[in-house]
């Protein structure tokens, strides 16, 4: 399903955040990345989802070779994948509701359909209540729950998360990567990024290790 | 999908209503600027209209000397009939003339208190060609017969004006397409800034998979509305403009015996004007869209 092949990825001005890193992760798995800051976790995904090009070696999604995807086709790549960003990117100037159902809107789906996946997303995530909310007025916790929503709302086979129980206390935590769980068990594939070693021995999921961009 | 379409133009609507000074005056500025062209073009249709309704066939009216006398005006005529570049000719005597003058023009007064008839005899020519050239290369000819005083050309103004309101028509059609240069180059303008106020939306928008044309869309929309906004202003301009004119054109034209008044645009007219400006608006968008998005660059924390 994804399958990376000595990447490497330099940024523009010389720093090579990423070093000759190979895996792969098969459908249906659950994956967490590790590692201290800086160590390349962020990079990484961005690399998957098609967001960065990697400076050499070749990334595989879905049997599509990245490097040879036309930029026309990019977007209908990235509809496979329900991102979750570390700085959240949530749209501020639109409530709860439509923040949610901007993937739908994406890809075109009829506004009543895509009203009844909104609300089943927010109910998942326990924000049903909070849909004329603006963001800006929702906890910590429960902005990440919204971001959780709107990478679920469009039913992707991929969820690449990236820190989503960032500020969290433990027991949210928990709570949180029990709902990835369960994504995980009708079938989508999952790669969790964290730095919260804790969280991790308590799930006990395969762990891919970054130590200043090389895997450990 | 037509929903899309339909939420993406209401959208745009509600977007122009949150900034009403901003569109207004947007919308004034390119209404004044279509209004110029259009309003121009309008005056040059109506001008030709008017100048439809004259003779365009063009004559030579061929004046005799008072003195000519009866020979010279034979031999006149049998030049006249035999002369190939000629194609009818009608003799008007002076007494035909005064009377003729008297009855048109409500002029017979002035003609009973005159003590005698100041019209000199004349010949009206038809040539077989109507082009201006050759007709004064005729007129030459003819006025330096034995007893002419002289020949003139009618009904050349015509042509004069109407190739006047040629040349007129082609310079409102360049100051068209510059206005439309200038209009596309605004329209950009302005559709970039409502890129930068969206920014964080096409940003997202795009790491979820959305097309460069989705992304496109609402600008479009946008660029397209503020056009057509616009081509109604200068519609209305031109409206109110004509009917202001009217009430002097009126004046003017019952002292020359007219009813012409200045007609506002044809609908053909006006819908044209109002899809070239919502055209130009589109494209000016579509230029600043697609301009962002090919320097557009992911950002990251
Ligand atoms: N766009 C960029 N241009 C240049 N350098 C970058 C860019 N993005 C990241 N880096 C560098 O690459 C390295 C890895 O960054 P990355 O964001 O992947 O780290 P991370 O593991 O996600 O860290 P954190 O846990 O703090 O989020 C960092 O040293 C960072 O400074
Ligand atoms: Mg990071």
């Amino acid at each position: 399903m994804i399958s990376l092949s000595q990447v490497s990825k330099r940024y523009p001005g010389g720093f090579e955040a990423l070093k000759d890193i190979s895996f792969s992760i098969e459908k249906g798995e659950m994956v967490f990345v590790s590692g201290h800051s800086g160590a390349g976790k962020s990079t990484l995904l961005n690399l998957i989802a098609a967001i960065e090009p990697p400076s050499s070696g070749s990334i595989i999604i879905n049997g599509q070779n990245l490097a040879q995807l036309r930029p026309a086709a990019v977007p209908f790549l990235r509809r496979n994948f329900g991102l979750i960003f570390q700085d959240h990117k949530l749209l501020y100037d639109r409530n709860v509701f439509d923040n949610v159902m901007l993937p739908l809107e994406i890809t075109g789906f009829e506004r009543s359909e895509a009203a009844k996946r909104t609300r089943a997303a927010l109910d998942k995530v326990g924000l049903l209540e909070r849909e004329k909310t603006m963001p800006i007025a929702l906890s910590g916790g429960e902005q990440q729950r919204l971001c959780i929503a709107r990478a679920i709302v469009h039913r992707p086979s991929i969820l690449l998360a990236d820190e989503p129980t960032g500020n969290l206390d433990s027991a949210y935590a928990g709570e949180i990567l029990e709902m990835f769980k369960s994504f995980n068990q009708v079938g989508v594939t999952v790669l969790i990024v964290t730095h919260d070693e804790r969280l991790i021995e308590r799930f006990g999921a395969r762990t891919l290790h970054l130590q200043h961009g090389i895997l450990a | 999908m037509m929903g899309r379409h339909w939420r993406t133009l209401s959208g745009a609507l509600r977007r122009l209503a949150s900034t009403p000074l901003a569109t207004l005056v947007t919308v004034s500025v390119i209404g004044i600027a279509l209004s110029l062209p259009a309003g121009l073009y309008l005056l040059l249709a109506n001008l030709g209209q008017a100048s439809n309704g004259l003779e365009v066939q063009p004559q030579i009216s061929l004046f005799l000397k008072p003195d000519a006398g009866k020979d010279a005006q034979r031999q006149i005529e049998k030049q006249l009939r035999s002369h190939a570049a000629i194609k009818t000719f009608r003799f008007v005597g002076r007494d035909q003339a005064l009377k003729e003058l008297s009855a048109g023009n409500g002029l017979g007064d002035l003609a009973a208190g005159l003590p005698n008839n100041p019209l000199p005899d004349a010949y009206i020519i038809t040539a077989r060609e109507n082009d201006v050239a050759q007709m004064d290369k005729l007129r030459l000819e003819v006025s330096q017969w034995q007893g002419v005083e002289t020949a003139e050309l009618d009904s050349a103004w015509a042509k004069r004006l109407n190739a006047m309101l040629d040349l007129g028509l082609q310079l409102t059609f360049i100051l068209a397409a510059l206005l439309a240069f200038g209009l596309i180059a605004g329209m950009g303008n302005i559709i970039r800034l409502q890129i930068l106020t969206r920014q964080d939306e096409i940003e997202v928008s795009k790491l979820i998979g959305a097309t460069d044309r989705f992304i496109r869309l609402p600008f479009l929309y946008h660029g397209a509305l503020q056009g057509l906004l616009g081509g109604l202003a200068a519609w209305a301009i031109i409206a109110v403009s004509a009917q202001l004119l009217n009430l002097n054109v009126s004046r003017l034209a019952t002292l020359y015996g007219s009813a012409f008044q200045l007609e506002g645009l044809a609908l053909g007219d006006a819908a044209a004007l109002l899809g070239s400006s919502a055209f130009l608006g589109w494209i000016g968008a579509y230029l600043a869209v697609s301009h962002f998005l090919r320097h557009f660059r992911i950002s990251h924390h």
